[in-house]
């Protein structure tokens, strides 16, 4: 079972390098990124979160729509841990995944087997299972011999490929990601397709920001517009999608 | 305060269960870092090595010190000091380093501090080479009380996990603290006996520039027992007494703020 509930929760950034006098006792609200204000000590505060309540259960497929800045990626973010909230409360069960930057942790120098070992790591998997799946990943990536070379001999498809391989080896119960996946030549493609398509349906909760109206019509059964850090709207894709896209 | 001290043992701990990618990271950085280079990291050793000989003997004559007496005592404090010199400095800057990683994925923060504690260690066992090399030239042999700068390095290794978690957070908050900490730092290198010996100095300035000096008490644990003599129960008690109180004022310090890091960065 995986659940989320999300109860009044905000995201406050302090900005300490602006100017926080200028902008004291006085809100702005921008056309884009969340609400400036500032605190009691009169420091300039982003609120790019501003009280998030929803809940999310086994089955849900969460489209995250909007802006940009309009706090989808800060919300990733919280959802996955990385933030907690300044205030409000969060109940989580279940294991989460993040497959938000695929590429991070990659180091251009090393090769792209170590490289493998490097970013499995980070996501959480342990020495033994990375060993274990080890073939799996490389001839998934379809780079031959190419996998004990530097990663910087590599052009930018065959390290998309790489990051891909290793990133979608894990099966969270909980899923997060900033627009859908997708990598390669047409052939690959293909593949990367059946393994998202299979990632997805594996996991209990999905959590996906994008832009893209057809993937949110296509694989989500519930949307949730942002703006200004708040929740303008939560229903089906459909509605949702025809608010916002017109 | 005990719900502090909870969460940021919970952090440590589940840090611990993942020390292997603590592990993987730190060496990652070193061999990052002599990529490509043939000697690779021994080039400090190297670096260090050449310092220390040319220390070595140019103070011994200034001091008029037997060199077979300075020079192991030159190398293992130049050595030591260097792995505690370059932790603290890079404490500045071990979370705003990993900022791409703490944005992104939530490994507890406490990995980027054993990630950085390692790379140091790994950098000091490369160095410590130079002193089996040091003791051969000066024809001296080791005792078994060398055994008890093992206990001491690791002592040493514990205070200045605890000062890399406190300035780290601080110095993510106050991005003045980093320059503040690299000048102290060098401040210090000059007040502890590193390139002079204790027992040059007069009496009383001694006992100021000694006894309250946290820094000579660490040197002194690892140092003493390698020069053949056992630290003195002073070094032990306050080495083990800042390690007490400075890991309950960082795991305080830990479990207050351990979430604004992120939002700092």
């Amino acid at each position: 079972m995986a659940l989320i509930e999300f109860k009044d929760v905000c995201a406050d950034f302090p900005i300490y390098n602006a100017n926080g006098r200028s902008l004291k006792r006085r809100l702005i609200e921008v056309a884009t990124g969340g609400k400036l204000g500032a605190d009691t000590h009169g420091r300039v505060v982003v609120r790019a979160l501003d009280g998030i309540s929803f809940s999310f259960k086994d089955g849900d497929r969460v489209g995250l729509i909007g802006h940009n800045g309009a706090g989808k990626s800060t919300l990733l973010r919280m959802l996955s841990g990385v933030y907690k909230p300044s205030l409000g409360s969060i109940r989580l069960e279940g294991e989460i995944g993040s497959l938000i930057d695929i590429s991070l942790g990659i180091d251009p120098e090393a090769s792209g087997r170590e490289n493998i070992f490097l970013r499995a790591a980070l996501l959480g998997m342990k020495n033994s299972q990375i060993k274990e799946r080890l073939n799996e990943i490389i001839d998934f990536s379809e780079l031959g011999d190419f996998v004990d070379m530097p990663v910087r001999t590599y052009s930018s498809g065959m390290h998309l490929r790489l990051a891909f391989s290793v990133s979608t080896i894990v099966r969270p119960e909980i899923l997060l990601m900033d627009e859908w996946l997708s990598v390669g030549d047409e052939n690959f493609k293909h593949k990367a397709e059946a393994r998202m398509a299979e990632l997805v349906q594996n996991t209990r909760i999905l959590v996906i920001a994008s832009h893209d109206r057809k993937m949110i019509e296509h694989n989500c059964n519930r949307a949730i517009l942002l703006e200004h850090g708040k929740i303008k709207m939560d229903a089906s894709p459909k509605e949702v999608c025809s608010a916002y896209f017109g | 305060m005990t719900q502090l001290f909870t969460v940021a043992i919970t952090d440590i701990y589940r840090a611990l269960v993942r020390l292997p990618l603590a592990g993987l990271l730190g060496w990652q950085d070193l061999r990052q870092r002599y990529r490509r280079s043939t000697l690779g990291p021994f080039w400090l050793t190297i670096s260090q090595g050449v310092m220390i000989g040319m220390m070595g003997v140019l103070f011994s004559q200034i001091f008029k010190t037997e060199i077979e007496e300075f020079l192991p005592f030159i190398a293992i404090g130049m050595i030591m000091w260097g792995y505690i010199s370059s932790t603290i400095i890079e404490s500045g800057m071990v979370f705003v380093a990993s900022e791409g990683i703490i944005k992104q994925l939530p490994i507890p923060i406490f990995t980027h501090v054993l990630r950085m504690m390692w790379r140091n260690i790994l950098i000091f066992g490369h160095n410590l080479l130079i002193v089996p090399l040091v003791l051969l030239a000066v024809q001296k042999s080791l005792g078994w009380v060398a055994l008890w700068s093992i206990p001491g390095f690791i002592l040493v290794t514990v205070n200045l996990t605890w000062i890399v978690l406190l300035f780290g957070i601080l110095c993510t908050r106050y991005r003045d603290m980093p320059q503040i900490v690299a000048s102290l730092v060098q401040v210090v290198f000059f007040l502890t006996p590193i390139m002079w010996m204790p027992k040059l100095l007069p009496e009383r300035t001694g006992a100021y520039l000694l006894d309250f000096n946290p820094f000579y008490h660490l040197l002194s644990i690892v140092r003493e027992p390698i020069l053949g003599a056992m630290p003195s129960l002073l070094n032990w008690g306050v080495s083990l007494g800042l390690a007490v109180a400075g890991w309950g004022v960082a795991l305080l310090f830990y479990g207050r703020y351990k979430a604004r890091v992120p939002y700092w960065l």
